[in-house]
C-alpha cells in the first residue's frame, strides 16, 4: 500500500506500508545498528519517535519472545528499506510484520533510507508524518509542523510504570505499602522513565535486589524503602522539564548512592547543575567508541540519545568517558559523593556488552560506601 | 602512546606466486601495509618472489628483494639488510610458515630480530589443532569432536570416537589442501592419508562433521591496550562442507538477532585474548546449528586473510594498514578514520548495503578433475558485488563473474528433477544455478534438506524468480510502459542484458528504453558508517534509489577499466598494469577513475585511484559510469581481456578510448586481417587455414604438413587447442566432440617443432617504439607461454636475431599505430622469425618485465597515452642488465587430483615467479626454487621420455651424470642413454611389474623426475608416475628444455652459491633510480 513519509521541511519520501492503513507522526531518528531491531522497537527511549533502520534488510530473523526491552512496541512507526516477512531464525516466533500489525504501529518500506539518513545529518532531526491515507504532501507537512517538537517534551512521565513492580522477567506489581526487601541482593530503587528491561536484568545479574518505582515517587517514599542505593534509568524526550524529577534526585543523591544510564545520565547532570542541549542529529548507534579515560579502554557501545549533557563547569566532577567520534560527554562520577552516570547504554540490548563493567562498578560503588 | 621508537628497520615477507588459496589479496594487505609502515618513517625491506605484485614495486620499500621465499634465503636477507623487526602476518600462509621456521631456526634469535603482530606462540596456538582445541577448552567454547592423527593407525583408531561423517583438516597447509569430508571409513583412510602428505607436520585433524550448519566469520581487530573490534561479520550462502574460499559470502550476517550475534563478538574476542594476537587482525569461523544456535568455533587465523580483504572492500576499513600500524604499537584511538576524518579507527563499521562475494571457478581447464566442492578450495577467483540489497548484489554478481551470465539468469537445460536434486545437494561450481532452478520445481523444506541454505536466502532468491516469472507473461511493450515495474527490476538488479534475454531484444534497445524512462542508477558511498557522518572516501557502488549523494569529478579524469575476477590467464598482472596507470595519471595531475569488481586486488583499494566504482565490468554498468563521470579519456588495454570485450561497443557509443585504436586491436585479432597486414608487412607466421569440416581438416593438414596445432575458433582461451602429429591423432582430435562445421570453423596451425618461443612487450608512442624486454622461453613452442618458463634477457639468441625480432616488433607496431603497450610472440626455428601472435594491449609479462628490467612499462604506457612523448619518459642511457631474471610458472594441480601434470597449448598456471641472478642458471635455479621445486644437487635422476625427446635427453642425461647424480630410466630411454655412453640403472614402468619406478619414487630413491610424453598414449601411460612424483613433492619436469635448463642450473649451484640483492641495487648498475 502507497505511503508518503514527508518531513516537516516538506521533504517527501515514497514507500509502502507493510502493516496495513495508518497515519502518525513524529521525530524522526536513524539507527544505524545492523541487528537488534525487536529490541529498538521495544525501546521505550523510542517512545512516539519513528525510526529508520539504515541497514537494507530488516526482519531477517524474525521476532521472539525474549529479545524485548518492555512489554510492547514504543515507537510510532518504524521506517525500513526492505522488510523481510519470512523470518529465518530458531528463535523466531512470528514475523516483523505481524509483530507490527498486531501492536497497530506502522512498518514502512521501499524507502530509500540512506537519502533519509543523509538528510537527517546534514539538516537535523525532524518531526515527520507517515501516511497511507493522505498522500497530499503539503498537507502531510503541515500536520508535521503541528507536532510538538522534541525539545521540551516530558516524556518520561508518559512512559513510565504507574506502580511499582518486582523484575522477574516481566514486571511483577507490588504496592508501596505492602512491599519487603528480600534479601536478593543489595536493595536498589530504579527510578522508571522508561527503563529497559537489559538494564533490569543486569542490575540482578550483577547482584542488586530490583523495585522498579514511578518516576513521579517522592524522595519521602524512597526513603520509606529504605534502599542501599537508587538508580535513574534511560527514557524518552528532552530532561529539562522534568523539574521534579530533578528536585528528587538532588535530595536522593544527598542520602543514596545514585547512579544512571541516558536520560537517568542527563537527570543527575542537571540535578547537579549541569546544562543540557539537544544533537543535531542524535547518537543512535551500536558501533560508537567510548573511552574510559582512567585507563584509556575503548569500548564499543550502544548508544540512543538526543540529548548531551554540559558539565565542564562544575568541578566537582570528573568526567569518565567521551565519545571518540564527536568528544561528547558519555559517563560522569563525583569526586566525592557516590555518584555515577552514563550517556550510553552499558546493557546493550542490542549491541555490544563492552560495557557491563558499568554494573559491576556501580555495585561496588554501593557495596563499599 | 604512539609508535614504537626502538624499531628502526622492518622485514615485511610477501606470500610468493598466486596460487589456489593464496591470491592478490596478499598484495592488497601487503602494499597498504608497506605504505602504512613508510608513512610512519620506518624502512621497509621487502621480500616476495612475485613479480607481479604491487607490493615489489621499487618505489614502494627501501629495499625489495625477489627471491625465494625459503628459511634460507631469508636468513640471506636478515644477514645483510639486519632488520629489528619482522612482519609476519600479512603474507598470508606462506609468510606465517617461513616466519615460524625462521624462529624455530633460531635465525631471529641470532640476527635479534623480533616478530611483531603475532609472536610465535600466538601464531603456533592458533595453527596447531591440538593447541587450539586446547586453548578453545579453556575458554568454554566449543569445538567439534576431533582428534589429531599422525599416522593412518591414527586415523582407524580415531574413527571408533568420532561419527560419521568425519572431516579431515590437515595442518599447516594452504587452503585446507588435502582436506575432505569422508562418509565412510575407507573414504576416510584415502583422504587422510592425502593430508598427511600434503601437511607440512604430517598432520591431520579429523573432526566430527557439522556439515549444513550455518558458517560465519567476524573480522577481529585488537590493540596493545586489548582494545578489541569486529570490522565484518559475513555469512556464508553455501554452509558448512564447502570452503569459505568457494562459498558465495555475504556480508553483513543477515540470520543472526543480536543476542547471537553479540555472544558471536564476545567468543571472538576471548578467542584474540586466549591465542594471544596483541596487535593486527585475525579472522574467526563459526558454526551455528540451525536448529538450536548451538554454536562451535571452527578456526582462528591470527593475520590478514582473504576474509580480511573481503572485509576490508566490503566496509571501507582498511584491515591490513591498520593492522600494520598497530603492530609498531599504535593504538586504535591513536589512528585517525580517513573516511570520516573526524572520527578514529577505534569503531566498528556499519554498512547499509548489502556484499555478495561470488568465487570464480576453472573445472574447464582441468579435464578430469570433478566439479566438486568440499573443504579444499579449488576457485581461482572472486568477485564481489555490492548492492542495496542481497537481490542486487547477487545479480551484479553473477554478471561480474564474466562466464557468460547476464545475471543470476536461468541454466540454459535444465537436468531432470532427480540429478538436480543431487546437483544442490553436492557442491559444485554451479549450484545456486540449478538451485534456482530447482526452487521452481522443488519445495523449498526440500531444497533445505538437501542443502542446509538458509531459507533466508532460499527466499530471496524466490522473490528474484517470481519477479522474472511476472515478467516472462508480459510483453516488452506492456514492460517498457510500466516504470513502476521497470524500477523494481532494476532495484531487483536484472541487467538490460538480462532483460533483453526475457523480452528477446538487443541489450542496446532495453537500454534505450530505460533511459526514456529516465531509470538511471545512482551512486551511493561506502562509508564505514551507513551514512551518520560525512565520508570522505572515493568508494561508490551503483544502486537504483531515488537518492543523489555524488556529483562527477570537475577536474581532467581518465576511467580505468580493471581486469574484473581472477582467472587462470588473467590475474594479478592485469590489476599490477590498472595500479599503475592510476599512478601515472597522478603523477600527470589527472584524477584516476577506478572501476573493477575483484575485491582482492591492490586496483579496489580506494587509496589507489582518486575514485573507485566497485562496478560489474559489463557494457551496461562500465557506460553507466562513463555516462555519469564524462570523462576525458578511458583505457581498456591494461585490463586483460575484460575491458577489450568491451572496446568495441564503447567506441561505437562514442565513448574516447585512450592509446591505441580498438580497431587496431581487432585487426591484429582477425585471422584474416592479420594475415593481411603480415603479408603487407612481408613478415612470416606459421602456415594456416581454416577448415569447416573434419574431411577439410584432414586434407589442410596434409598439405601445411604435421605437426599441427589445431583448435576450435569459437572457443578462447587455448582451450581444446591441441597438437596433433598425425592423421589419426587428429581423427581421434574430432571424436572427442569436437566437430567442425560452417558455423564452428577449426583453425589449423603448423606447429612449429622445436622453435624457441620468444615473447616480446614493447611501448610505443605513436612515433618511436621501445622494446621492453625480449624474453626466451625455456619450454619450446607449443607450450602456452603463460605456463612456460622464460628468460630475460635472451640467452641463446644471436645478436643478429635479437635485432630482427626488434626490426620487426617496430614495424609491427608503425603498421597497427600502437599507442600504449604491445605483445608479440615469436617463434624462432633454424634462425627463422616467425610471428605466432602480436596483442596491441598490455600483456601478462609487463610487470615481469618492468621489475625485471626497472622501466615500469604500464606506467609510461599510461603517460603515452594521454600524449607525452618517450623520448621524454625514458633515462638517456640504460647499461646492459649483468644479470639474468627468470620468469616461472606456478600450476595448481595438487588441487586437481587426477589431473595429468603435463604442459600444452591450454594454459593452466595461475601464478608466477622471478628469480634474478648474476648468471641464467642461478636465475632458473632461484625461480624453481620459488614455485616450490628445491633442485637437488646430488642424487638420482630419474629420465623416462617419448622416443622424439630420446635424442635430446641425451645433453641433460650427460650433465646430470657428470655432476655426480646417478640416472634411473625406464627400459627404451635407458638403452638409448645406455648407447650414448651414460651409466644407467634401469627400472620397470608401471605397468612392467615390481618394483616399478613409482616404488622407487615412494622409496625416496628418486630425487628428480624427467618425464615428457606427447600424443594421447603415452600420456595415459606416465600420468600415474607424474602424479607420484607431485603428491611426494619430488621436483619434476614434463619437457625436456627445461630438463636442459635444470641440468645447468644445477651446474652453476654447484660452482656457486646463491646470492642475494635488492631490484633497487641491480637497477643502480643499470643507471636507473
Amino acid at each position: 500500500m502507497k505511503a508518503l513519509l514527508v518531513l516537516e521541511d516538506g521533504t517527501v519520501f515514497e514507500g509502502k506500508s507493510f502493516t496495513g492503513q495508518g497515519e502518525i507522526g513524529g521525530e524522526v531518528i536513524f539507527n544505524t545498528g545492523m541487528t537488534g531491531y525487536q529490541e529498538v522497537l521495544t525501546d521505550p527511549s523510542y517512545l512516539g519517535q519513528i525510526v529508520c533502520m539504515t541497514y537494507p534488510h530488516i526482519g531477517n530473523y524474525g521476532v521472539n519472545e525474549e529479545d524485548v526491552e518492555s512489554e510492547k512496541i514504543q515507537v510510532n512507526a518504524f521506517v525500513v528499506k526492505e522488510c523481510v516477512k519470512k523470518p529465518s531464525n530458531w528463535r523466531a516466533s512470528k514475523s516483523l510484520p505481524q509483530y507490527l500489525k498486531e501492536q497497530k504501529v506502522l512498518g514502512l518500506e521501499g524507502i530509500d533510507t540512506r537519502a533519509l539518513t543523509r538528510h537527517i545529518r546534514i539538516h537535523g532531526a525532524m518531526r515527520a508524518m507517515i501516511s497511507t491515507e493522505d498522500l497530499n504532501p503539503k498537507s502531510l507537512q503541515e500536520k508535521a509542523q503541528k507536532l510538538p517538537p522534541m525539545q521540551g517534551q516530558a516524556l518520561a512521565y508518559k512512559v513510565s510504570c504507574k506502580q511499582p513492580y518486582l523484575f522477574e522477567n516481566k514486571p511483577v506489581p507490588v504496592s508501596f505499602t505492602q512491599f519487603k526487601w528480600q534479601n536478593k541482593g543489595l536493595p536498589l530503587v530504579v527510578f522508571d522513565f522508561g527503563v529497559k528491561w537489559s538494564i533490569l536484568r543486569l542490575l540482578q545479574t550483577y547482584g542488586f535486589e530490583v523495585l522498579v518505582v514511578p518516576a513521579t515517587t517522592t524522595f519521602e517514599q524512597v526513603k520509606q524503602l529504605n534502599p542501599k542505593a537508587v538508580f535513574l534509568s534511560n527514557g524518552p524526550g528532552d530532561p529539562e522539564p522534568l523539574t521534579d524529577i530533578i528536585a528528587t534526585t538532588q535530595k536522593i543523591i544527598e542520602h543514596y548512592p545514585t547512579a544512571g544510564i541516558c536520560l537517568g545520565h542527563q537527570i543527575l547532570g542537571l540535578a547537579l547543575g549541569g546544562k543540557c542541549y539537544k544533537l543535531k542529529f542524535g547518537h543512535h548507534a551500536l558501533n560508537h567508541p567510548v573511552k574510559e579515560l582512567a585507563t584509556g579502554h575503548i569500548e564499543i557501545s550502544s548508544q540512543n540519545h538526543g540529548f548531551c549533557v554540559d558539565i565542564s563547569k562544575l568541578d566537582f566532577l570528573e568526567v569518565t568517558h567521551i565519545n571518540l567520534n564527536d568528544n561528547t560527554l558519555e559517563g560522569f562520577k563525583h569526586k566525592s559523593k557516590p555518584i555515577m552516570a552514563v550517556q550510553h547504554h552499558p546493557e546493550a540490548g542490542p549491541g555490544p556488552h563492552d560495557c557491563q563493567t558499568f554494573f559491576a562498578r556501580f555495585y561496588d560503588l554501593v557495596a563499599n560506601h | 602512546m604512539p609508535k614504537r621508537t626502538d624499531l628502526k628497520k622492518i622485514l615485511v615477507i610477501g606470500s610468493g606466486p598466486i596460487v589456489i588459496g593464496q591470491a592478490c589479496e596478499f598484495d592488497y594487505s601487503g602494499t597498504q601495509a608497506i605504505k602504512a609502515l613508510k608513512e610512519e618513517g620506518y624502512e621497509v625491506v621487502l621480500i616476495n618472489s612475485n613479480p607481479a605484485t604491487i607490493m615489489t614495486d621499487p618505489a614502494l620499500a627501501d629495499a625489495t628483494y625477489i627471491e625465494p621465499i625459503v628459511p634460507e634465503i631469508i636468513a640471506k636477507i636478515i644477514a645483510q639488510e639486519k632488520p629489528d623487526a619482522l612482519l609476519p602476518t600479512l603474507g598470508g600462509q606462506t609468510a606465517l610458515n617461513v616466519s615460524v621456521a625462521l624462529a624455530e631456526e633460531g635465525i631471529l634469535e641470532k640476527y635479534n630480530v623480533e616478530l611483531i603482530g603475532a609472536s610465535l606462540e600466538a601464531i603456533k596456538k592458533a595453527e596447531s589443532r591440538e593447541e587450539f582445541k586446547a586453548a578453545m577448552a579453556k575458554i568454554g567454547l566449543k569445538v567439534p569432536k576431533s582428534g589429531i592423527a599422525r599416522s593412518l593407525e591414527d586415523v582407524i583408531r580415531l574413527a571408533e570416537e568420532i561419527p560419521f561423517p568425519i572431516i579431515v583438516r590437515p595442518a599447516f597447509t594452504l587452503g585446507g589442501t588435502g582436506g575432505g569430508i569422508a562418509y565412510n571409513l575407507e573414504e576416510l583412510k584415502h583422504i587422510a592419508s592425502q593430508g598427511l602428505k600434503a601437511s607440512l607436520k604430517q598432520e591431520v585433524m579429523l573432526e566430527e562433521s557439522v556439515l549444513h550448519w550455518k558458517e560465519f566469520e567476524l573480522e577481529v581487530m585488537r590493540d596493545k591496550k586489548d582494545n578489541c573490534v569486529i570490522i565484518c561479520s559475513i555469512e556464508n550462502l553455501d554452509p558448512m562442507g564447502v570452503h569459505t574460499g568457494d562459498s558465495i559470502t555475504v556480508a553483513p550476517a543477515q540470520t543472526l538477532s543480536d543476542k547471537e550475534y553479540q555472544k558471536m563478538r564476545d567468543a571472538a574476542f576471548a578467542i584474540m585474548r586466549e591465542i594471544g594476537v596483541e596487535t593486527g587482525g585475525s579472522n574467526v569461523q563459526f558454526a551455528i546449528n540451525p536448529q538450536n544456535g548451538e554454536m562451535v568455533v571452527i578456526e582462528m587465523n591470527p593475520r590478514v586473510s582473504r576474509s580480511s580483504a573481503l572485509a576490508s572492500k566490503a566496509t571501507g576499513f582498511p584491515i591490513a594498514k591498520i593492522a600494520a600500524k598497530l603492530a609498531v604499537g599504535y593504538t586504535l584511538d591513536e589512528i585517525p578514520n580517513d573516511i570520516t576524518k573526524e572520527t578514529v579507527a577505534s569503531f566498528e563499521p556499519t554498512i547499509d548495503y548489502c556484499v555478495v562475494k561470488i568465487p570464480r571457478f576453472t573445472f574447464e581447464k582441468f579435464p578430469g578433475s570433478k566439479d566438486e566442492l568440499n573443504t579444499a578450495m579449488k576457485s581461482v577467483g572472486e568477485t564481489m558485488a555490492i548492492g542495496r540489497t542481497f537481490k542486487e548484489a547477487l545479480q551484479k554478481g553473477f554478471r561480474s563473474l564474466e562466464i557468460g551470465l547476464a545475471g543470476f539468469e536461468d541454466i540454459e537445460t535444465p537436468p531432470d528433477i532427480e540429478e538436480l536434486k543431487s546437483l544442490i545437494r553436492n557442491p559444485n561450481s554451479k549450484r545456486l544455478l540449478y538451485l534456482k532452478q530447482a526452487l521452481k520445481v522443488i519445495s523449498q523444506e526440500e531444497i533445505y534438506q538437501l542443502t542446509g541454505i538458509d531459507p533466508w536466502f532460499l527466499d530471496q532468491i524466490q522473490e528474484l524468480i517470481d519477479l522474472e516469472e511476472k515478467l516472462k507473461t508480459l510483453s516488452w511493450e506492456e514492460f517498457k510502459a510500466n516504470k513502476e515495474l521497470f524500477q523494481q527490476a532494476k532495484a531487483f538488479g536484472f541487467s538490460d542484458k538480462q532483460l533483453g534475454k526475457i523480452f528477446n531484444l538487443p541489450e542496446k534497445e532495453v537500454r534505450l528504453a530505460r533511459q526514456k524512462q529516465e531509470l538511471k542508477p545512482t551512486y551511493y558511498l561506502v562509508d564505514t558508517c551507513a551514512a551518520e557522518f560525512e565520508a570522505y572516501t572515493p568508494y561508490f557502488y551503483s544502486t537504483y534509489e531515488p537518492g543523489k549523494e555524488v556529483a562527477p569529478l570537475k577536474e581532467k579524469k581518465v576511467v580505468i577499466l580493471g581486469g574484473g575476477p581472477n582467472r587462470i590467464g588473467q590475474g594479478i598482472e592485469f590489476d599490477y598494469c590498472c595500479v599503475h596507470a592510476a599512478f601515472a595519471l597522478q603523477e600527470m595531475g589527472v584524477k584516476a577513475i577506478m572501476v573493477n569488481s575483484n575485491p582482492e586486488t591492490v586496483s579496489t583499494d580506494y587509496d589507489t585511484s582518486d575514485r573507485l566504482y566497485f562496478e560489474p565490468l559489463t557494457f551496461e554498468d562500465v557506460l553507466n559510469i562513463i555516462e555519469f563521470e564524462q570523462p576525458d579519456g578511458v583505457i581498456v588495454q591494461f585490463g586483460g581481456q575484460t575491458p577489450l570485450n568491451l572496446a568495441l561497443s564503447l567506441l561505437e557509443a562514442g565513448v574516447p578510448i585512450l592509446g591505441t585504436s580498438p580497431l587496431s586491436i581487432d585487426q591484429a585479432e582477425d585471422r584474416e586481417l592479420f594475415k593481411q597486414l603480415l603479408n603487407k608487412l612481408k613478415l612470416k607466421q606459421p602456415a594456416n587455414a581454416t577448415a569447416f569440416s573434419k574431411e577439410e581438416a584432414l586434407k589442410i593438414a596434409e598439405k601445411i604438413g604435421y605437426p599441427v596445432v589445431v583448435r576450435p575458433s569459437y572457443v578462447l582461451g587455448g582451450r581444446a587447442m591441441e597438437i596433433v602429429y598425425d592423421s589419426e591423432d587428429l581423427e581421434n582430435y574430432f571424436q572427442q566432440a569436437i566437430w567442425a562445421s560452417p558455423d564452428h570453423p577449426i583453425l589449423i596451425d603448423k606447429f612449429l617443432e622445436n622453435a624457441i618461443e620468444i615473447d616480446v612487450d614493447a611501448l610505443s608512442d605513436g612515433e618511436d617504439t621501445y622494446i621492453g624486454g625480449i624474453m626466451e622461453h625455456i619450454e619450446e613452442a607449443g607450450v602456452h607461454s603463460g605456463d612456460s618458463a622464460c628468460v630475460l634477457p635472451p640467452h641463446t639468441l644471436s645478436p643478429e636475431l635479437i635485432a630482427e625480432i626488434e626490426r620487426q616488433t617496430k614495424l609491427l607496431s608503425q603498421e597497427l599505430k600502437v599507442v600504449g603497450l604491445m605483445n608479440i610472440q615469436f617463434a624462432v626455428k633454424d634462425k627463422e622469425v616467425f610471428i605466432l601472435e602480436v596483442n596491441p594491449r598490455a600483456s601478462r609479462t609487463v610487470p615481469f618485465v618492468s621489475k625485471a628490467t626497472g622501466i615500469p612499462l604500464a606506467k609510461l604506457a599510461t603517460k603515452v597515452m594521454l600524449g607525452q612523448k618517450l623520448k621524454d619518459l625514458l633515462p638517456s642511457t640504460i647499461h646492459k642488465p649483468n644479470y639474468f631474471a627468470v620468469k616461472e610458472a606456478v600450476l595448481p594441480f595438487n588441487r586437481f587430483p587426477g589431473v595429468d601434470v603435463i604442459l600444452g597449448p591450454e594454459m593452466r598456471s595461475t601464478g608466477e615467479v622471478m628469480g634474478i641472478d648474476a648468471n641464467v642458471g642461478l636465475a632458473y635455479l632461484k625461480s624453481q626454487l620459488a614455485a616450490g621445486q628445491n633442485l637437488p644437487l646430488k642424487g638420482n635422476v630419474f629420465i623416462s621420455v617419448n622416443d622424439k625427446d630420446k635424442p635430446m635427453a641425451v645433453l641433460p642425461a650427460r650433465i646430470f651424470q657428470e655432476l655426480g647424480f646417478k640416472i634411473i630410466a625406464t627400459r627404451g630411454t635407458g638403452r638409448f642413454l645406455q648407447e650414448a655412453g651414460i651409466p644407467v640403472e634401469i627400472v620397470n614402468k608401471v605397468y612392467e611389474g615390481r618394483p616399478n619406478a613409482i616404488d622407487y619414487i615412494k622409496n625416496g630413491q628418486i630425487d628428480l623426475l624427467i618425464n615428457t610424453s606427447s600424443g594421447k598414449k603415452t600420456v595415459q601411460d606416465s600420468s600415474s608416475l607424474r602424479q607420484t612424483a607431485l603428491l611426494y613433492g619430488i621436483p619434476y619436469t614434463t619437457t625436456i628444455s627445461a630438463a636442459k635448463a635444470m641440468a645447468l642450473a644445477i651446474k652453476e649451484r654447484l660452482n656457486a652459491d646463491l646470492q642475494i640483492k635488492s631490484l633497487q641495487e641491480y637497477y643502480k648498475q643499470r643507471g636507473i633510480n
